[in-house]
């Protein structure tokens, strides 16, 4: 036998932390180790009321699958956006993000020879 | 307080320390690798409350992967190795984060307590609401299109990443991009 009241404050808990977690952190690989705490918290919450007796569906921990499957796609979405900040700025530091644009550059008035491509 | 809240209340604990010391640590490869202590003793909390499936997907798909994604992230941004101020946000700021944290616990707490206030499970005779054999039966029963639409997500993401890191951005102002160096 088990108190639910324990998981519940727990859920509380991590929430709370990973809210602190996203407001805290400049990098954004960091800020989204705070999203997934928030994650995590909803699936806390979700399989302690799925346990109550009497939920219909096994809702509780079939939906906490589901959350689990969604956070990893994404997380692989979110850390491919932060690889492609990287790349263009030269740091991930979300407080110091330029302007980015994906047009193309316009093209420069005198089209160098074959030498100097290799720089772009 | 019987056995399984003790060992629920340990766990927990651990859980919570944890996911603190991921998100106030100051080394950068710390933080990732206290969130694996976290989401791991997690899945030892599913597995007190008497999920084992949940416990060991948890295990699998997080502690498996998001955490080493996380972490070759870190690896391929040129994270620095050791103590690094910079990852942080101002003073000022940390504390308003730490208020709306603590707002967000005790508005949670207030409401959730008084909910489960009294509830007990008793998981003497299994997972209450038939186990893993339920769960699979509800999956591939109520929830079946949900669970197929899933599937659709993760090839979304998967071709999503994939093109998104093949995207090229131009700065605004033209500046080429300059690899931060790295401090220690």
């Amino acid at each position: 036998m088990i108190h639910l009241q324990l998981p519940a404050a727990l859920a509380a808990l991590l929430a709370g932390i990973g809210v602190y977690g996203v407001l805290a952190r400049r990098n954004a690989v960091l800020v989204l180790i705070g999203v997934e705490l928030i994650l995590n918290a909803a699936n806390l919450l979700l399989v302690t009321a799925g346990s109550r007796p009497g939920a219909p569906f096994s809702a509780g921990p079939v939906l906490t699958l589901f959350v689990i499957t969604i956070a990893a796609a994404e997380i692989a979405v979110a850390l491919a956006v932060v690889l492609v900040l990287f790349r263009t700025t030269g740091s991930i530091d979300l407080t110091a993000v330029p302007d980015l644009t994906d047009e193309p550059e316009p093209e420069p008035e005198s089209r160098p020879e074959h030498g100097s491509e290799v720089r772009s | 307080m019987t056995t399984r809240d003790i060992v629920f209340a340990a766990v927990g604990a651990i859980t919570a320390l944890s996911a603190l010391l991921s998100v106030t640590t100051k080394h950068v490869v710390h933080a990732a690798l206290w969130l694996l202590v976290s989401l791991g003793t997690l899945a030892g909390c599913y597995l007190v409350l008497g999920q084992e499936l949940v416990g060991l997907v948890q295990l699998l798909v997080y502690v498996g992967a998001i955490v080493v994604l996380v972490l070759f992230a870190l690896m391929l941004t040129r994270a620095p190795i050791g103590p690094h101020a910079e990852i942080d946000t101002p003073a000022w700021q940390r504390v308003v984060g730490a208020v709306l944290g603590a707002a967000t616990t005790a508005l949670l707490g207030s409401l959730l307590l008084p909910l489960f206030s009294g509830a007990t499970v008793d998981l003497a005779g299994g997972a209450p609401g038939g186990g893993t054999p339920a769960i699979a039966q509800a999956i591939f029963g109520t929830w079946v299109w949900p669970f197929e639409l899933l599937s659709v997500l993760l090839l979304v993401a998967l071709i999503g990443a994939f093109t998104v890191s093949r995207l090229v951005l131009k700065r605004e102002d033209g500046v080429r991009p300059r690899p931060r160096e790295v401090r220690r």
